[in-house]
C-alpha cells in the first residue's frame, strides 16, 4: 500500500511539484537563516583565529569582544613573562584609529600593533610583501582583498589603495609595505597591522595603551594552573582563543539584536513550512479524501492509512528537504563568494532536516485526523 | 406493507436451496437528534439468497443508500437484526469489521472511486493489496481479472483515458478479484449511457454473480430493472414490496 501511497502522491505532478517546492521553500529558509547567523557568529571570531598561536589571552575583565579595546598596565607583560610556564608572552595593541587615504578619503580602522621583536600576533598569510617588512619606517599592512573595496578612493582617481601608497593614520604618515590575507571579519571597519611600537605612536595619548599579552605556554605545562597563575599575578582574565571566540559571539550576538533577529527568521522558516507544508499536505488529503474513503470501505483499516499519510509525509519532507538544502547550499556558495556570512556546520542541515520532519508531521497529524474520523459510508455518495 | 413473492430458500424460479446471504430484520437507522433527527430506515425486513441479485428502488431520500451502508458494513444500524453471511457487524469489533469487509465485500460506486493515479491493473489489485497480498502478484492478479471483463488491453490505462463504461467495468472487476461473497453497487449505470448501462449490468449479472455470491444493487435506473432477480422498492425508510421483474410486468433482460 506505500507504493500506491506514493503512486497517489506522485500522480498528480503539478500538486506534487507545488508540494515539493513548498516544502523546500521552507527547508531553504531554515537552512539559509540558520547558516548566515552561525557564519556570522563564526566571523566574530575571526580575528582570534587569524592570531591563533597563543594558548592565553590576558585582558580587561570587562573586555566583551576581541575589538572591545580596554587598556592594561605595560606591567602586565612583565608580570606574565616572569609566571613558571610561560614560554613567551607578547603585548598587543588595538584601537580604532582615524585615518584618511591619499586622496583624503577618510576611514577609521582599526589599528593593530604586533610585537616589534617577534612579530607574533600578525596576520595568517601574506599576499604582498613581508610581515617583516613592518619594520620599515612608518610600515603599515593591509588586507589584500579590502584594497580596492574598504580602501577605495572615490575622491580621486577612483582606484583602490596601492602598496608604496601613503595614507595617514590618526595624522601621521603611514606607508602600505605588503598586503595580507585573513578571514572575513565581522566587523567593517579594515584591519591594518603594524608594530607595536608603532602602533603606540600613532595612538592617541592614553595613560594605558596595550590591550591584549598574547601567551605561549611551555610543553607540558598545566593550561588552569598556568591561566590561576596569570590572574593572581596581574588581577586580569586570561582566557584561551576558544573562550575569547565564545566571549565575543555571545556579546555580539546578544547585544546587537542579531540572534533575536535570526533566530526569529529561522523561527519563522519553521512556522512558515509548517503551514505551508501543513496547507498542502492537507488539502492534498483532502481532494484524496474520498479514495481514502473508498479504501476504507473496501477494508484498508486506519493504521494502513495513517501509514499511508505517513509515509506521503515523510517522502515529500525528505525529498523538499534535499531540493532546499540544495538550493540552500547554492546560494550559501554564491553569499559565500560574494564575502558574505554563509557557515553551514553539520549541525544546521540535521537542524533543519528535524524542522522539516516535524513540519510535515504535524501537517501529517492534521490531515491523518480527518481520514481516522472518516465515515466509509461517505463513499455511497455521489 | 411487504409483499414478498419468493423467499431466501427458494430463489429465481429455478427450486434450488441457497444460503441466506443477508437477513435483515426490523432493521432501524436515524440521523442527528432532537429537531433535526431524521428516520432513514423504519423497520426494514429483507433477506437476500446467495446467487441472488436483488435491487433496492426507490425515490431519492428513501433510505436505498443507507440500507445498503448498513449490509455493506460501513454505517452500524440502531436496532433490529442484521446478519451478512450469519455474521452480525453490530458485534465486531471495528478492525474485525474492517477485516470482514475487506474480504467478504465488493464494492461498484456510481462515480467509479478509481483513484486517478493507478493504472487500470493497479486499482483492480488494490483490494488485493489491502488484503495483504504482494503488489507484483495483485496486480498480475488485477490484469487477469481485467480480462475477464473485456479489459485486458487497457490494464495500464489510467482512469482518465478509459471512458465511462470501461472505469465501471474497472470498478466491477476491482470488486470482484478478491472473491468477495458479497457485492454492492450503488447506482452502477446512472453515469452510464442506455446501452453501456446494459452492457455493465450484463457483465455483473454474468461475470458477478456466482451461486456462493449475492449481489445487491442500489438504483433509480428503471431500464436495468429487467436484470433483477428481485426488487425491493423503499419508500420513506420502510420496504413497500418486493417483487420479480415478471411480477412487475418487467421484461427480463439477460
Amino acid at each position: 500500500m506505500i507504493r500506491t501511497a506514493m503512486k497517489m502522491l506522485m500522480g498528480d505532478r503539478l500538486k506534487y511539484t507545488g508540494l515539493l517546492l513548498g516544502i523546500a521553500f521552507a527547508a531553504l529558509l531554515i537552512v539559509q537563516q540558520a547558516s548566515i547567523l552561525v557564519g556570522l557568529a563564526h566571523q566574530t571570531g575571526s580575528f582570534i583565529r587569524d592570531t591563533g598561536v597563543a594558548d592565553l589571552w590576558v585582558m580587561d575583565d570587562q573586555v566583551r569582544f576581541s575589538q572591545d579595546s580596554l587598556p592594561i598596565s605595560d606591567n602586565t607583560l612583565l608580570r606574565v613573562r616572569g609566571i613558571s610556564g610561560v614560554d613567551w608572552a607578547v603585548p598587543m595593541y588595538q584601537g580604532f584609529l582615524k585615518s584618511r587615504l591619499p586622496d583624503g578619503t577618510r576611514k577609521v580602522v582599526i589599528l593593530v600593533g604586533i610585537d616589534d621583536a617577534t612579530l607574533i600576533g600578525g596576520p595568517p598569510g601574506m599576499v604582498t610583501g613581508s610581515l617583516k617588512d613592518l619594520r620599515i619606517d612608518k610600515a603599515v599592512i593591509v588586507k589584500d582583498d579590502e584594497l580596492e573595496t574598504k580602501f577605495k578612493m572615490k575622491r580621486g582617481g577612483d582606484r583602490g589603495l596601492r602598496v608604496g601608497d601613503v595614507m595617514s593614520i590618526n595624522d601621521q604618515d603611514a606607508v602600505i609595505v605588503g598586503t595580507y590575507s585573513a578571514e572575513k571579519s565581522f566587523f567593517w571597519e579594515p584591519v591594518v597591522y603594524t608594530t607595536y611600537t608603532r602602533g603606540l605612536q600613532y595612538a592617541p595619548r592614553e595613560r594605558k595603551l596595550m590591550n591584549y599579552v598574547m601567551v605561549k605556554l611551555k610543553p607540558g605545562t598545566d593550561l588552569e594552573e598556568a591561566r590561576a597563575q596569570i590572574e593572581k599575578a596581574t588581577g586580569l582574565r586570561a582566557r584561551t582563543g576558544d573562550e575569547f571566540e565564545q566571549i565575543t559571539a555571545d556579546y555580539i550576538l546578544n547585544e546587537t539584536g542579531i540572534l533575536v533577529n535570526f533566530g526569529l527568521a529561522v523561527f519563522l522558516g519553521f512556522v512558515v513550512g509548517t503551514l505551508v507544508a501543513g496547507q498542502m499536505l492537507y488539502n492534498f488529503t483532502l481532494d484524496n479524501l474520498r479514495y481514502y474513503g473508498t479504501l476504507k470501505a473496501m477494508g484498508a483499516g486506519n493504521m494502513k492509512l495513517v501509514g499511508m499519510v505517513l509515509a506521503q509525509a515523510m517522502v515529500v519532507a525528505v525529498l523538499g528537504y534535499g531540493l532546499g538544502l540544495g538550493a540552500g547550499s547554492y546560494l550559501g556558495k554564491l553569499v559565500g563568494d560574494a564575502g558574505l556570512a554563509f557557515r553551514m556546520p553539520w549541525q544546521v542541515p540535521v537542524f533543519a532536516g528535524l524542522a522539516i520532519v516535524v513540519c510535515c508531521l504535524i501537517a501529517a497529524l492534521i490531515s491523518i485526523r480527518r481520514v481516522i474520523q472518516l465515515e466509509p459510508a461517505v463513499v455511497f455518495r455521489s | 406493507m411487504v409483499t414478498s413473492s419468493a423467499t431466501a430458500g427458494t430463489m429465481n424460479g429455478q427450486g434450488a436451496t441457497r444460503k441466506l446471504a443477508v437477513h435483515c430484520k426490523s432493521v432501524t437507522k436515524t440521523y442527528g437528534a432532537g429537531g433535526a433527527k431524521v428516520t432513514a430506515l423504519r423497520g426494514i425486513d429483507l433477506d437476500i439468497a446467495t446467487g441472488e441479485l436483488m435491487m433496492l428502488v426507490g425515490p431519492s431520500g428513501c433510505g436505498k443508500t443507507t440500507l445498503i451502508s448498513v449490509i455493506a458494513g460501513i454505517l452500524d444500524r440502531d436496532a433490529g437484526e442484521c446478519t451478512v453471511f450469519g455474521v452480525d457487524f453490530n458485534t465486531m469489533s471495528a478492525s474485525a469489521k474492517t477485516k470482514f469487509r475487506g474480504s467478504n465485500v465488493g464494492f461498484v460506486f456510481q462515480a467509479f472511486n478509481l483513484i486517478p493515479t493507478l493504472t487500470a491493473a493497479e486499482n483492480v489489485a488494490v483490494p488485493l493489496m489491502i488484503l495483504g497480498e504482494g503488489r507484483s502478484a495483485a496486480v498480475k492478479k488485477g490484469k487477469e481479472m481485467l480480462e475477464k471483463v473485456g479489459l485486458g488491453e487497457r490494464y495500464k490505462s489510467l482512469p482518465s483515458q478509459l471512458s465511462g463504461g470501461q472505469q465501471q467495468r474497472v470498478a466491477i472487476a476491482r470488486a470482484l478479484v478478491h472473491e468477495p461473497r458479497l457485492i454492492v453497487c450503488d447506482e452502477p449505470t446512472s453515469a452510464l449511457d442506455h446501452e453501456t448501462g446494459h452492457v455493465i449490468m450484463r457483465l455483473l449479472k454474468n461475470v458477478a454473480l456466482k451461486d456462493d455470491r449475492a449481489l445487491v444493487i442500489v438504483t433509480h435506473d428503471a431500464r436495468i430493472f429487467g436484470f433483477a432477480d428481485r426488487i425491493a422498492k423503499l419508500d420513506d425508510g420502510e420496504v413497500k414490496s418486493i417483487q420479480t421483474p415478471e411480477e412487475m410486468n418487467i421484461g427480463v433482460a439477460k
